[in-house]
């Protein structure tokens, strides 16, 4: 139909298509909201392992003799800390210390990072890096040069390790390395979005396919299953990722955030740092924090959060988790109220139902 | 899969008339655009929808909610309500299993049985989603 004719395709949308997958307008992309069941998904992942097409996301390569300055003085993490073959996750703001988007820094040379963008936000990026590079350095957006396929889960390792000669075991968590996966070279990188152990691998767009076939085939006898964006969105929320556009957009900083682990204030001048370091003196007024439903109810994103019946609030991110059978969500509140252990109310559909403030995450796996 | 003898809403609920009574479910196509179901609050305004209560044909008669999202439920048929299905309580994951039957919602004593013929019927119905997709 004419609405959909607009939106962008990744190299395994026929490939969804016939698998019957759900399929959704995500940020102007076609993408598979949930194959059979989002409940299976999330577990398949939190049990086994889980694959996902993220082909979606955007790609940025930051080449040249500066390519670490001006990656440097473009995001809020030590860009210059990074070893060769390690990633970090990263910010990337505005002056006045909101995010444009949150992103994964991997160091692939001295003089070559790849950055990993959300997808909706890939021309934005790319155009806000472009006006801050005064340096000797070339910024590529080299989205359509990647599919990206998510294995992730307790056996995702086991299940990729069938098609590459490349020690798997070997990555540590956040770093990567250049190989081949079924005889097509791949970036291989130990990184994930759902809380399990896993891997994200980048690929060629005219192997997408063919790999997905064969990474099923791997899994199979670990009962793998394609996962749609509806268990990605839930498996994060467990493991309490931020999600560009609820937790963090432009009218948020990282303090408020709960990020402040990823701003590295002592590394020199970046983007958004004056405000950041202004807005540390002066204390934030708000603070990003989870909580459980205690009545019956699913908070959802933009309901307003009541403390002591008044207005203090809103949700970010709610649902209910699968894995943890109870319905959670991510909120901003005053600083003062922001502590664990706290009664606050949804309000939902014009209901105040009861929650209370709990520790995140949500969901942290055993080591 | 969409039988014959039932009508249906472009909001995607069916209603199958047996004398004077409506049994009121949502379609299949419903259940598998929502995905996992987790409630079924019946509510007609404020208040919890019960027997004996007058709804008219359009309204809303409660929500069912997904993992994913929350859509509400109008009620196709005007009348008075018979029964709500209380199994759906303990076991809403009916509704994605068997929503043309067992998972029935609500059952209506029609006021107006002329109205079911604004209603769809299952091959125009099945026209409408295709159409939809």
């Amino acid at each position: 139909m004419p609405a959909t004719a607009a939106l962008k395709a990744t190299c395994l949308n026929a490939t969804h298509r016939s698998t019957g997958a759900r399929m959704v307008d995500f940020g102007g992309w076609d993408m598979p909201v949930q194959y059979a069941s989002l409940v299976e998904e999330h577990l398949a992942v939190r049990r086994s392992v889980g694959m996902f097409d993220v082909s979606h996301m955007g790609e940025i390569d930051i080449t040249g003799p500066e390519a670490l300055q001006l990656t440097d003085y473009l995001t809020t993490n030590a860009a210059g800390r990074l070893k060769t073959g390690q990633i970090h996750y990263s910010g990337l703001l505005y002056e006045h210390g909101g995010f444009v988007d949150d992103i994964l820094v991997h160091k692939v040379a001295d003089d070559h990072f790849f950055l990993c963008v959300n997808a909706a936000n890939q021309e934005k990026d790319f155009e806000h890096i472009r006006a801050y590079n005064h340096f000797d350095a070339h910024v590529r957006l080299s989205s359509d040069d990647y599919a990206q396929i998510a294995i992730q889960g307790p056996n995702a390792r086991a299940t990729l390790q069938k098609l590459t000669a490349t020690d798997l075991a070997a990555i540590r968590y956040y770093w990567f390395t250049d190989g081949a996966v079924s005889g097509t070279p791949a970036r291989i990188a130990r990184t994930g979005y759902t809380g399990e152990d896993g891997y994200e691998i980048y690929v060629a767009p005219s192997d997408g396919p063919r790999l997905w076939q064969r990474i099923l085939e791997a899994g199979h006898e670990f009962g793998i299953k394609p996962c749609g964006l509806g268990a990605r969105n839930t498996l994060r929320l467990e493991a309490k990722m931020a999600l560009y556009g609820h937790e963090i957009h432009a009218s948020i900083t990282p303090w408020e955030a709960d990020l402040g682990w990823i701003v590295k204030l002592d590394k020199g001048d970046f983007v958004g740092r004056a405000a950041l370091a202004s807005q540390k003196e002066r204390g934030i007024q708000r603070k990003l924090i989870g909580f459980e439903m205690c009545g019956r109810g699913i908070a959802r994103d933009g309901y307003e959060v009541l403390v002591d019946g008044a207005p203090a609030g809103w949700v970010t991110s709610g649902s209910p988790a699968p894995f943890l059978n109870k319905n959670i969500g991510l909120c901003y509140l005053p600083l003062a109220q922001a502590t664990v252990g706290r009664a606050i109310e949804i309000v939902i559909r014009n209901q105040p139902v009861a929650a209370v403030t709990v520790d995140t995450p949500f969901y942290k796996r055993a080591k | 899969m969409y039988p014959e003898d039932y009508r249906y809403t472009k909001e995607h609920e069916w209603v199958h008339v047996e004398g004077d009574t409506g049994t009121i479910g949502i379609t299949d196509h419903a259940q598998h655009e929502l995905g996992d179901i987790v409630y079924v609050d019946f509510k007609y305004g404020r208040e919890a929808l019960k027997p004996g209560q007058t709804v008219e044909q359009g309204k809303p008669i409660g929500s069912v909610e997904s993992v994913k999202a929350v859509s509400d439920i109008y009620c196709p048929v005007s009348g008075e309500v018979v029964e709500t299905n209380q199994a759906l309580a303990d076991a809403p994951e009916k509704l994605n299993e068997d929503p043309h039957g067992s998972a029935w919602l609500v059952k209506i004593r029609l006021s107006h049985p002329d109205e079911v013929a604004n209603l769809l019927s299952a091959a125009d119905y099945q026209t409408y989603i295709g159409a939809e997709k």
